[in-house]
């Protein structure tokens, strides 16, 4: 029996179900000292004195002083200190570590900081520096709008979001025999070895990192973990003991990263008739305090800042720019929720002008294959804009309800969108990753740095090993990703494990069956010894990217989605409730179908907290709000029931036909969700869309049903 | 945990009368009934004391009984046996209904109405409910014995009561309510959600109505009750709650959000109320 396609047991599953998988604050190490972190409160200011409040003795203390190599976390720019020195720029900025065997007495110890404050920026549209700057052209904007017979003009915000991943960050620094050994729960362990090395400098021979399971990550344990486990390696390297850190929750929530918030605003030039002759789009995201991923969120989010949609005349100018707020950073999803959430809540508004159906417009407009993107990627026969969007109309009873639900208070809608597999542009290139496969006694072991963090690695990676390979899925394990063991198969983000790390895996074991010719990999094992192979990416001949200009195959390929959500509002309350939501989502071809329903599943209830409860409550600078009693996610009882579809239209350059998945779910709830707000009469244009939001909107003409009373 | 837990004392009474002594001989004891809300403070590094009381081996405070048409809840009933409780079912089922909408089923097993009533929140979800059934709360110390409060005197400001720092809250009691109880809160959310606005109303001939959340404590309406008694407008009443109250903008809601709010709970317990008045004529 083949296991792709199955819904398989998961590798980890038992451990997770018995509690007998270990987490980073689970692995204790003789002799462990518990580090803190004092950082700063307010959010722009020159340090002037570092007061120390208490008694010593016990204590490993670390300021930037103490780091051997180079004061930077390691990322696109090297402008973000692992420890401030002398200025700080935001709230919640580490300035000093303590270390101390008995975690009360280091809670217990006070430190005292002077500042001299500077001013201070919380305007991403007002902020003098930018990090980053792209512009894509696409034909010609001065003819297309002379073209243009109607013109749809609009300004769309979303907010902020945090990751709420279960488990908060944490790792333990552990010192050994010729360096230190890293573990801790994270998402890409090269991406914090190539961030430990220049912190700890030649002051550490050999550093490796281990990633421990991981309750969740969604981003949030892309960059960040780099920052923390900086921190343990330097209390590990002063003090000669191993020293954890393991957030609470309050202090995950107000020192780490989240999502960008975002301005986008459309200049849209259409022909009577709804076709799209001239788009111009201009994007703000807010960086916050130093650069981290900025770039690169905002380049996605410009890439798909046009929507699904073909248009021969497009502009579309993105700038990511600095606040005194904790640095934003990767969230599922990574800047096109956001640019998405503009566009499709622009596209109901521009039918609204046209007099139009939604759905025409978009059946209008959308891309087929063969058309081009903004960036000009010529599709290929996997582009499934139209697809999705029949079935969902379909299965949705959208139609029927746009009509039946007119006046009553609730209200129905939709969104199409599409989410880029895999890294942008020559990312891919850049990368060069390589995966191993090697016999065991049992079976094979695939090797790795692709981590396990709730959504399936292990095992969607076993079932693709298993099938190319030729053995059972129980036989194929996953080694635990260790730098030191593994090779750097790539960071596990932008949807592309299943598709890139999935596909060299493919290749790997079809490469081990043919060298096996006919044996078992543990036949081979116990007869002729261990068989390693590597496989390492080669760009495909047939893309093209251009970074300097921005244009060419932005993506290898594309999934492809329309969410439809049904929502009621409370005439006492004013709360939008959404009440059914279906989701049609083509990603190729689902390895494991349970799997990627909960991924879709998951990834919209996120969404809908995204749409209207998650506020992330800022007050000069700082989250007000970082507790979940006052950050609100959805619970069970705000999900409403789901009607879940996945077509398939495999992809000929992913395992076994599949694409990308893990962030596209949370592209359209958002959209969807304001669209039937809209519907229902309220005329809503930023996400949260919170109560106090609705009660405060303008209605729309005809009027919405009248309120309680 | 933020706070250093191991430097605290906890005494554990044998009695109510062992509680009560150490009450009165270290008058800045806290006790402790389910812990949910002293939780939350030790967690956040926000410690209320150095020396706790745990009242929870007084398991005849838990009773829930009714003598001569006079209900009484235990201070340290849960809201699971409130939940549960007949009585309560059948004669104050808009306290069912607040404490079906307290925090999940976890909290429910261990929060209790007395820690709900001496916590002093504005946000205590149960609390309208007491106004507007015009509880009275017995209190008992070492030294003053047994006293008895009425619901609608006990706060004095922004968590602050009369109760002494000696007195522990022992029960609340209920007299028999008349007319049609009504109950809505107003959370972030389906549910686990602190509440935004949240109100209380007796439909009778004498209507009474408190609202939570929008004040430092909870308050009753004694103007729009007498206009509706009076046979005033449900917008005339509407008009005049919004003098009534004195909401404020915080980290969950605007005070402008939740004044139509409250405005709009108002005409929703008119109306859902009306029937059985209607009936009745
Ligand atoms: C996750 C979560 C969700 C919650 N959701 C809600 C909600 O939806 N609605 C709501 O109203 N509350 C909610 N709460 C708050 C809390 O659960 C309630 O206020 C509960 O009723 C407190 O009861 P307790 O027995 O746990 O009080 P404790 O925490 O034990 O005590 C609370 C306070 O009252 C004092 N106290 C307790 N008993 C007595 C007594 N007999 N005499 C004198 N003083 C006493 C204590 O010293 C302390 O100051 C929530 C709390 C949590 C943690």
């Amino acid at each position: 029996m083949t296991a792709v396609g199955q819904s398989v047991a998961r590798k980890e599953g038992l451990g997770k179900a018995t509690g007998e998988a270990k987490y980073a604050d689970d692995l204790t190490f003789p002799g462990t000292l518990h580090g803190r972190t004092i950082r700063s409160t307010v959010a722009h200011a020159r340090i002037t004195g570092v007061r120390l409040d208490f008694d010593p003795a016990g204590f490993t203390v670390v300021d930037h002083r103490d780091i051997p190599g180079s004061n930077h976390i390691a990322l696109i720019e090297h402008d973000q200190p692992c420890l401030a020195a002398g200025e700080v720029r935001h709230v919640a900025e580490p300035i000093l570590l303590l270390a101390h065997e008995d975690r009360e007495a280091l809670r217990g110890a006070t430190v005292h900081v002077d500042y001299e404050p500077l001013p201070v920026v919380t305007d991403p549209e007002a902020s003098p520096t930018t990090f980053k700057e792209i512009l894509i052209e696409k034909g010609s904007l001065d003819k297309g709008f002379a073209k243009a017979e109607v013109l749809v003009e609009g300004t769309y915000r979303t907010g902020s979001q945090e990751h709420v991943y279960l488990e908060p960050n944490g790792v333990i620094a552990v010192p050994e025999a010729g360096g230190i050994a890293l573990y801790g729960s994270l998402q890409c362990p090269f991406y914090v070895l190539k961030a430990l090395k220049p912190v700890l400098g030649a002051a550490v021979a050999n550093v490796r990192v281990v990633q421990t399971e991981t309750g969740g990550g969604f981003g949030g344990k892309e960059e960040y973990p780099s920052v923390i486990a900086a921190h343990a390696c330097l209390l590990a390297l002063k003090s000669g003991r191993p020293v954890k850190i393991v957030y609470d929750r309050e202090e995950d929530m107000w020192a780490t990263t989240k999502r960008h918030p975002c301005v986008v605003r459309h200049r849209t030039g259409l022909t009577r008739d709804g076709r799209l002759v001239a788009m111009d789009v201009d994007v703000v995201m807010d960086g916050g305090a130093y650069c981290t991923l900025s770039p690169v969120v905002l380049s996605r989010g410009v890439i798909h800042a046009a929507g699904p949609y073909r248009c021969a005349n497009t502009r579309i100018r993105g700038r990511a720019t600095m606040t005194h707020t904790p640095p934003n950073g990767a969230f599922r999803g990574f800047g096109a929720p956001q640019t998405q959430f503009a566009m499709e809540v622009h596209m109901d508004r521009v039918a609204e002008r046209l007099g139009v159906d939604p759905v025409k417009l978009r059946l209008k407009n959308a891309l087929k294959p063969g058309d081009t993107t903004a960036t000009g990627q010529k599709l290929g026969d996997d582009t499934s804009a139209v697809a999705v969007l029949r079935a969902a109309v379909k299965k949705s009873g959208y139609n029927r309800k746009r009509v039946s639900l007119k006046g009553t208070g609730a209200g129905i809608g939709l969104a199409l969108f599409y989410h880029g597999s895999g890294f942008t542009g020559s990312g891919e290139v850049m990368l060069a990753s390589t995966v191993a496969l090697e016999t065991t006694a049992t079976g094979a072991r695939i090797l790795v740095a692709n981590t396990e963090i709730g959504q399936g690695t292990r095992t969607m990676l076993a079932q693709i090993v298993a099938d190319a390979l030729g053995v059972p899925y129980e036989q194929v394990e996953v080694a635990q990703p260790d730098t030191s063991k593994v090779p750097d198969s790539g960071p596990t983000v932008a949807s592309r494990t299943c598709m890139v790390v999935g596909g060299l895996l493919e290749k790997c074991a079809i490469a081990m069956r043919a060298r096996l010719g006919g044996m078992s990999p543990s036949a081979w094992h116990a007869n002729r010894g261990p068989l390693r192979l590597e496989q390492r990416y080669e760009a495909a001949a047939t893309r093209q990217w251009d970074d300097a200009t921005y244009r060419g195959d932005a993506y290898a390929t594309f999934a492809w989605g329309c969410d439809v959500a049904e929502v009621s509002v409370d005439p006492v309350t004013y709360a939008a409730r959404v009440v059914k939501f279906t989701a049609v989502q083509e990603f190729g071809r689902p390895i494991h179908p349970a799997m990627a329903r909960g991924q879709i599943e998951g990834g919209s209830a996120q969404g809908i907290g995204w749409a209207l409860m998650e506020h992330v409550v800022l007050k000069d600078g700082a989250m007000h709000n970082a507790q979940l009693t006052n950050y609100i996610i959805p619970t069970t009882l705000d999900t409403p029931p789901m009607d879940v579809i996945m077509l398939e239209n495999p992809f000929g350059g992913g395992p076994f036909g599949a694409k990308g998945l893990g962030e596209l779910p949370i592209d359209g709830p958002a959209p969807a969700i304001v669209n039937a707000i809209r519907h229902a009469g309220l005329d809503v244009r930023s996400i949260p869309a919170l109560p106090e939001v609705l009660h405060a909107s303008p209605p729309l003409d005809p009027p919405p049903p009248a309120r309680a009373g | 945990m933020r706070t250093a837990l191991s430097a605290f004392h906890l005494h554990r009474p044998r009695s109510l009368t062992d509680a009560l002594r150490v009450m009165r001989e270290e008058p800045a004891t806290v006790p402790l009934a389910g812990c949910t809300d002293v939780f939350v403070a030790l967690n956040a590094g926000t410690p209320p004391g150095t020396h706790y009381l745990d009242l929870t081996p007084l398991g005849g405070l838990a009773r829930i009984a009714e003598k001569d048409g006079v209900l009484s809840i235990g201070a340290l009933a849960t809201y699971t046996a409130i939940i549960k409780s007949r009585l309560v079912r059948q004669q104050l089922p808009m306290l069912v209904a607040a404490a079906r909408e307290v925090g999940g089923a976890q909290i429910q097993n261990r929060g209790t109405l007395g820690g709900n009533v001496a916590n002093a929140s504005p946000a205590g979800d149960t609390l309208p409910v007491l106004a507007v059934a015009e509880a009275v709360v017995v209190l008992r110390s070492a030294a003053d014995g047994e006293r008895r409060v009425p619901f609608t005197s006990f706060y004095t400001g922004y968590r602050a009561s009369v109760r002494h720092p000696d007195e522990l809250i022992v029960a609340l009691e209920f007299p028999p309510v008349e007319g049609k109880q009504w109950f809505r809160k107003v959370g972030t959310r389906a549910a686990q959600a602190i509440s935004k606005v949240m109100m209380a109303g007796v439909r009778s001939s004498r209507p009474r109505l408190a609202l939570g959340s929008v004040a430092a404590t909870v308050v009753r309406l004694p103007r729009a009750e007498a206009a509706l008694a009076g046979g005033a407008s449900i917008d005339e009443a509407v008009r005049i709650l919004s003098g009534e109250i004195t909401p404020i903008d915080d980290i969950r809601s605007t005070a402008e959000y939740r004044l139509a709010v409250a405005g709009n709970l108002l005409r929703a317990y008119w109306r859902d109320t009306a029937v059985t008045v209607l009936k009745s004529d």
